[in-house]
């Protein structure tokens, strides 16, 4: 497929426990993440991958367990924290900025390289202050990301205005506007028709080939993840009940009657 | 005509400190969902400073010059504004976060009382004087088209030219810079701002001290019309109608909102206040929003709430 080589552990997630009152959501779930591989995490509805993914957001705080991202360890981070890391994410549910223009949206992900202060900011000259340039130089990246997304037509749409399938490549491209090391990918193709599909599976293909960018997602359409993943952890009530490649994954038995019920 | 242009042009300019007031209410409310009822308190501790700072800093350093004393004032002003929003952000909303809409509004309302009693036990309360040069004497319009020409108190000019100015600035900061945009992007999606790295306390301070600014402004030119008093802070909650008015996460809407109250005040006082008895000014504003409510629940031009079923 590529000649991307997958390096090193980037992301190590040890024993991680995340509980909501009575209710385990995640027991004891470890599994690691190589540089530059597509790694995904499947399983039924409810099994907790969402809440996997927020863990290492920063969005919940585990009760037990760590997190190792190229050697710095952390328990509990705030999703800024993470963010200034190095880790990107989309979300299942959109969330866009609804108001804003596509520029907007995907130029908002450059926010934390941008280095000049608000009092810059409201200093304008045409062109010529460094609030400006560094505005221009931002938005030529952004212009790169759009190309790339195939959203030239609808740059200076309000993103409410756009069909779904379109607004989920936007939440990509803000996403990718923060050069990532990690991307996290909440559902990036639920509730895409097959051509979406496809279009979406090659953009996140081209991310991780191009740019070498780590890819964790969760997916519910099984021959994607088998198409597109390298390696696949699969969770079922908080548990890990599988982890390797797609091949190992789809010959274990415990996966096999996750998917299918087992007959009693 | 000419009196009736004359009327017209007396709410449009009172419609602007309205206006100005609004603006406050919406940049919070758009960015945080809180609504911030201590605006009024913010303009009248805002213009309490502005007013003892200008005679405080001449005597303290010892110097004598009005246009100085004045650009120290709203220096001065501006950093306490600046205190109060990191402050309100720090000990109050930042503790808050999450919490229903309504427990954030009573919390404001603790603010109004706190604001009003340490402005009057740091400033005094007087009343003050604030006195930025802005001319007070009318001048006379168009008088070669009407007899008698129109009235224009040339303060009122000054101070909606100040206003217009503030809005533009106010706008193109919003849509042209990389901090505008992340404060509306907090305003549309905590979460999602959160993921790509804004930090919303950060962006909750700005908010709050861009609000101050507002009021500062605000208090500074209705205080030199009417001198810095108490009932500052209750003529400011004049503003509560404006942006239900013109709707809740609407800055146009605020702008509008305000003119249409201030137009609708004056012209209601001088041609029906003769028919049903005067005073209407105090009880007009509500009167309207009653009305626009019933036709449009959102406001004029707020957001159509449409939930999927």
């Amino acid at each position: 497929m590529s000649t991307r080589n997958i390096g090193d552990v980037i992301l190590d997630v040890k024993n991680i426990s995340l509980r909501f009152g009575g209710v385990k959501a995640l027991t004891d779930i470890s599994f690691n993440v190589r540089e530059h591989e597509v790694r995904a995490i499947i399983g039924p509805n409810g099994a907790g991958k969402s809440s996997m993914l927020n863990c290492i957001n920063g969005v919940y705080e585990p009760q037990e367990g760590s997190i190792t991202f190229r050697g710095q360890t952390f328990s509990h981070m705030s999703s800024r924290q993470v963010a200034e890391m190095g880790i990107a994410r989309t979300f299942q549910n959109l969330a866009l900025f609804k108001g804003m223009s596509v520029i907007d949206n995907i130029m908002s992900g450059r926010n934390l390289r941008m280095k000049t202060n608000i009092f810059q900011q409201a200093i304008r000259g045409f062109g010529w202050s460094a609030a400006e340039r560094e505005e221009s130089e931002h938005r030529e990246f952004v212009e790169k990301i759009i190309d790339f997304l195939e959203i030239q037509p609808f740059r200076k749409t309000p993103v409410g205005r756009l069909p779904y399938g379109l607004q989920k490549r936007v939440d990509l491209g803000r996403a990718l506007a923060m050069e990532p090391q990690v991307l996290l990918l909440d559902e990036p193709m639920a509730g895409m028709n097959v051509e979406e599909k496809q279009d979406m599976s090659r953009f996140i293909l081209d991310v991780n080939d191009e740019y070498g960018t780590t890819v964790v997602l969760i997916e519910h359409d099984m021959s994607v993840v088998m198409d597109i993943s390298d390696r696949v952890v699969v969770l079922d009530y908080g548990k890990k009940i599988g982890d390797g490649t797609p091949g190992e994954v789809r010959g274990n038995a415990d996966v096999i009657s996750a998917y299918l019920g087992t007959s009693h | 005509m000419g009196p009736f242009l004359e009327t017209l042009f007396g709410g449009l300019m009172s419609g602007v400190l309205y206006s100005l007031v609004a603006i406050g209410f919406v940049l919070i409310f758009k960015a945080s969902g809180v609504f911030n009822f201590a605006q009024g308190a913010m303009v009248l501790f805002a213009a309490l400073a502005m007013a003892r700072f200008s005679e405080w800093f001449p005597a303290l350093l010892g110097f004598d010059n009005k246009l100085l004393a004045n650009v120290l004032a709203f220096a001065g002003a501006l950093a306490m504004m600046v205190a109060v929003a990191w402050l309100i952000e720090r000990l109050v909303l930042g503790k808050m976060v999450n919490q229903e809409g309504i427990t954030l509004l009573m919390a404001t309302l603790g603010i109004t009382y706190f604001l009003d009693g340490l402005g009057q036990t740091l400033f005094g309360s007087e009343i003050y004087k604030i006195d930025v040069g802005l001319p007070k004497d009318p001048m006379f319009l168009l008088a070669s088209t009407f007899p008698g020409g129109i009235l224009i108190n040339k303060e009122d000019l000054y101070a909606a030219v100040i206003a217009a100015a503030l809005v533009a600035g106010l706008s193109l900061f919003f849509q042209k810079t990389a901090t505008g945009r992340a404060l509306r992007a907090v305003a549309d999606d905590h979460q999602a701002a959160q993921s790509i790295g804004i930090p919303l306390s950060r962006v909750w301070v700005i908010v709050w001290s861009l609000a101050g600014f507002v009021a500062l402004v605000a208090g500074v030119i209705w205080g030199s019309k009417l001198g810095v008093q108490f009932s500052l802070s209750v003529l400011a909650l004049k503003a509560l109608p404006v942006v239900i008015l013109g709707g809740l996460t609407s800055v146009p809407g605020a702008i509008i909102g305000g003119l249409i109250l201030g137009v609708g005040e004056k012209l209601s006082e001088v041609y029906l206040g003769p028919l049903i008895g005067g005073g209407i000014e105090i009880w007009f504003g509500y009167v309207l929003v009653l009305f626009v409510l019933l036709v449009r629940p959102q406001g004029l031009f707020g957001e159509k709430i449409i939930d999927r079923v």
